[in-house]
């Protein structure tokens, strides 16, 4: 039996992790982004101050990049507050998450610690690690040449290549370069055709400087863009006539895909529908892997109001996470239906539009007899307010008291006011979701926040978690 | 002298946000052939398509200025106007120029707040154009130029708090063409075009819209409103069938709590009406309230078709003291402007009601030596 304070601290764990998914700081549809960073800095003072092996525990769930960013400089700005077998536990995820971090995101943090004048032995250790565990400083010196630079300011550190230093600190001074991606770069000052062979946004700037124009440049660059540029730009390039930028779709992640997909006019989707639908059924086969056609009967109630639209920074997100959880779960079931708040039948074509009449379509889900009930929403209901809490409570209380079908509520929106996400009803679990693609794990986290779990298990499915994590960090690095 | 009639605009569950409560109205068939005029907008325009031979009638906002005179100074529709077709300019503008003092605020806030004030101006002194009869007591200005100029004071929807956020996140119905604008529960304003695409265009319009005093006061100071949360009574509930009912019987709820209890200060309440200009099926009028002292007072305009049901409509609550001057001046008119039947008619004496002209800043209207003699009379009256 927990005693109390076991129950509160799984609360406060579960409530940390929700926003550690959902929040970026960033505004969203009800909430501007102080609000946000204001309720998000509050949450992470707390947890650090009372949870602290939880709250280094949280780097192994997948929480969003944001998050994982601010606990690791949380934990390495307090160093001295730690013991030692947690600064060595501490130490192994943050080296394990900063791994899986993308490289941008990393020399933001650097940079962020050493504006905190963060500069103790561990973190200076850290550094070091990270930067020599990169597969090529020379790529990052060209790429992020001003984040390297800090960073090896910083840290005190001398790159092994012996180029790679007065690279750095003093570029042009030298006549040439032996290592190729430098030579190039210099090259790339004076003649244009060096540009196309440096990565994408460091040739931008070249190009801009010889003046040559987008859509050229565009077409010449199109193989030196990441998967992402390439899909971020596509639009943009086919607008100015630059066809060779063109992303293969079938290998892009499913919420990023949907997302690129509701960024498309409504004529464009109908008239790629059969691309874009492949793209995005492979996506989700990709994801449900093994657990594919496992999950039974599922019915998912999915929201497609206003306030899916997000705000203009995470424009359409709460959508984007809705349309991927769609293909995902069609392909976890063996058998299933979506239900859009809408009442809207065509996934492909959604649009955030109108009100949220959640209790009607849950009780629509309801009559299929589903095994297995997911809901999609940013928590907000509101035609009629609370009519989705009444439909759940009493279909628990009162039709399925034998939890013969399961309900569950993934919410990809955080709520600044409440420090958690938005929960449709006290009967029902709620978790938050970033990507459609961890909708398996979540659901699975889900349980811990309907109370029928304590700490003990929570703390044992974040050890298993961190475990996971970690071998697979020595995996990769024996590789 | 009927009442307003909001036959085939149904009530949506409401939405909240602070103090601000937005009730949805949603017609089952929009208006068709009643549409916005397109250029209004300038660059914002391609709302109406119509067919070639369909012909339609178009209204204009009073909220709007455009340049329609000839000369291209900027003029504003004086009250809300229709025109048969696309390209003849508005019957009455009113040129901003020669009114000097809104002028000089037409360089502020053009657009936005000078049109709707002078369109609610404009209400009041259609309504009460001053003596009718040059009774001794007026003085010659009053005779002359009646109540005009007059001004109404009145806050921009932008400094209503709370306002913008809840205009911000509220979720549009489909084949919505209206909403009832709340604060802490007050009716502040009903807004209803005739067809959906008119009222995404217009939605945020209601930021710049006039809102009375007491409305912002209430937004000011008033905690948030409560949500009209369903709830199902569990008892009776066997099956997913009851459930379903259970639930539609909630939607039927609110629809009837707020029908016959949230707008009753609106809808049960008599209204003079004054036709402005009828075309094809449509009529325009204005309306004015009883002003009713201590109570809800709104006065509106409105179009309605040739079955009586409203097209397009827009009110404006009154504040408590622009109340008490429209009941003044209401009594007034009705005695055609004679001061002792008035006052007999409201149980006072012919000084008391002078006195009580002063205050409500209608001073200038009576001559001054008679204004002085109320004085006098009320000294003397307290000396006693």
């Amino acid at each position: 039996m927990d005693s109390y304070g076991d129950l509160i601290a799984a609360d406060d764990v579960l409530l940390f992790v929700n926003a550690a998914i959902t929040s970026t700081g960033q505004r969203e549809f009800h909430s501007d982004a102080g609000e946000q960073r204001l309720s998000l800095d509050f949450l992470h003072a707390y947890m650090l101050g009372n949870y602290r092996d939880l709250y280094a525990g949280v780097l192994a769930l997948d929480i969003n990049d944001h998050n994982a960013v601010l606990i690791i400089r949380r934990l390495l700005e307090t160093t001295h507050e730690a013991t030692a077998d947690q600064r060595r536990s501490e130490g192994r995820l943050i080296a394990c998450r900063l791994a899986m971090l993308p490289p941008q995101r990393v020399y933001g943090l650097f940079g962020a610690l050493r504006r905190a004048r963060v500069n103790n032995r561990r973190t200076r250790a850290i550094m070091r690690d990270w930067l020599s565990a990169r597969p090529d400083l020379a790529f990052d010196a060209v790429k992020y040449r001003s984040g390297l630079k800090r960073a090896l300011r910083h840290a005190h550190l001398t790159p092994a290549a012996e180029e790679l230093g007065p690279f750095v600190f003093a570029p042009l001074t030298r006549k040439r370069y032996a290592t190729p991606l430098l030579e190039t770069w210099r090259r790339a000052h004076h003649e244009k055709a060096a540009l196309y062979e440096l990565p994408f946004t460091a040739a931008e700037g070249f190009a801009a400087k010889h003046g040559i124009p987008r859509d050229v440049f565009l077409q010449r660059i199109a193989p030196r863009m990441t998967r992402l540029e390439t899909l971020r730009l596509q639009e943009s390039a086919h607008q100015r006539g630059a066809t060779g930028v063109q992303a293969d779709l079938t290998r892009m992640p499913l919420t990023r895909l949907a997302a690129y997909v509701l960024s498309l006019p409504v004529e464009d989707r109908l008239r790629r529908r059969h691309e874009l639908t492949h793209a995005l059924d492979s996506a989700a086969a990709r994801v449900a892997g093994s657990h594919r056609g496992k999950w039974g009967k599922v019915t998912a109630v999915l929201d497609d109001s206003f306030s899916a639209f997000g705000s203009a920074h995470k424009r359409r997100r709460p959508l984007a996470v809705a349309l991927a959880c769609h293909y995902l779960l069609a392909a976890l079931a063996d058998e299933y239906t979506g239900l859009w708040a809408s009442g809207r039948t065509d996934a492909l074509l959604t649009y955030p539009y109108g009100p949220t009449p959640l209790g009607r379509r849950i009780l629509d889900a309801l009559d299929t007899t589903p095994s297995r009930l997911v809901i999609v929403s940013d928590g907000w209901d509101n035609a009629p307010p609370g009519l989705a809490a009444e439909v759940l409570r009493i279909w628990r209380t009162r039709l399925d008291p034998e939890r013969r079908t399961s309900v569950v509520h993934v919410n990809p929106v955080y709520d600044a006011a409440d420090f958690d996400v938005r929960r449709l009803s006290a009967t029902v679990p709620t978790a938050g979701i970033r990507d459609a693609e961890d909708l398996p794990p979540l659901v699975e986290l889900a349980q811990f926040s309907e109370g029928r779990t304590g700490l003990a298990e929570l703390i044992a499915y974040m050890d298993t978690r961190a475990a996971r994590m970690l071998s697979g960090h020595n995996h990769e690095q024996a590789r | 002298m009927t009442t307003l009639d909001l036959t085939g605009l149904d009530t949506r569950p409401s939405q909240v946000w602070g103090a601000v409560r937005l009730v949805p109205l949603v017609r089952d068939e929009p208006v068709d052939d009643l549409r916005l005029r397109p250029e209004l907008y300038g660059d914002v325009a391609g709302l109406v398509q119509v067919g070639p031979h369909r012909a339609y009638v178009s209204y204009i906002p009073h909220g709007f200025v455009a340049t329609w005179t000839s000369d291209s100074t900027p003029a504003a529709a004086y009250g809300t106007q229709m025109s048969a077709d696309a390209d003849s300019a508005p019957a009455a503008t009113v040129g901003l120029r020669f009114h000097r003092r809104m002028a000089r605020r037409q360089a502020k806030d053009r657009l936005r707040f000078l049109p709707m004030h002078l369109a609610l101006e404009g209400y009041l002194a259609l309504h009460f154009g001053g003596p009718s009869i040059a009774w001794e007591e007026w003085s010659q200005r009053a005779i002359r130029q009646g109540l005009s100029p007059r001004v109404e004071e009145a806050y921009v929807g932008a400094e209503v708090h709370g306002l913008g956020d809840a205009l911000r996140i509220f979720e549009i119905h489909p084949n919505q063409c209206g909403v009832m604008l709340y604060l802490a529960d007050a009716l502040a304003a009903v807004f209803a075009v005739p067809h959906p695409d008119d009222y995404r265009a217009l939605h945020p319009t209601l930021l710049q819209d006039l809102y009375g005093e007491l409305i912002h006061h209430y937004a000011t100071l008033m905690p948030p409103v409560q949500e009209f949360r369903a709830r199902i009574p569990d008892a009776q509930i066997r099956s997913l069938a009851h459930l379903r009912t259970a639930v539609a019987d909630q939607e039927r709820t609110w629809t009837h709590f707020h029908d016959t209890t949230m707008v009753t200060g609106l809808l049960e309440h008599t209204y003079t009406w004054q036709t402005v200009y009828r075309m094809e099926r449509f009529t325009l009028s204005r309306f004015l309230p009883t002003f009713r002292p201590k109570q809800e007072n709104h006065i509106g305009e409105a179009i309605t078709d040739d079955r009586g049901r409203i097209a397009y409509l827009k009110t404006f609550r009154l504040s408590e003291n622009q109340v008490r001057r429209g009941h003044l001046l209401s009594r007034l008119a009705a005695k055609d402007w004679h001061l002792a039947d008035t006052a007999a008619d409201l149980a006072i004496d012919e000084a008391q009601l002078g006195l009580r002209l002063e205050s409500a800043g209608f001073g200038f209207l009576l001559r001054q030596d008679v204004l002085d003699a109320y004085r006098k009379q009320e000294r003397t009256r307290d000396q006693r």
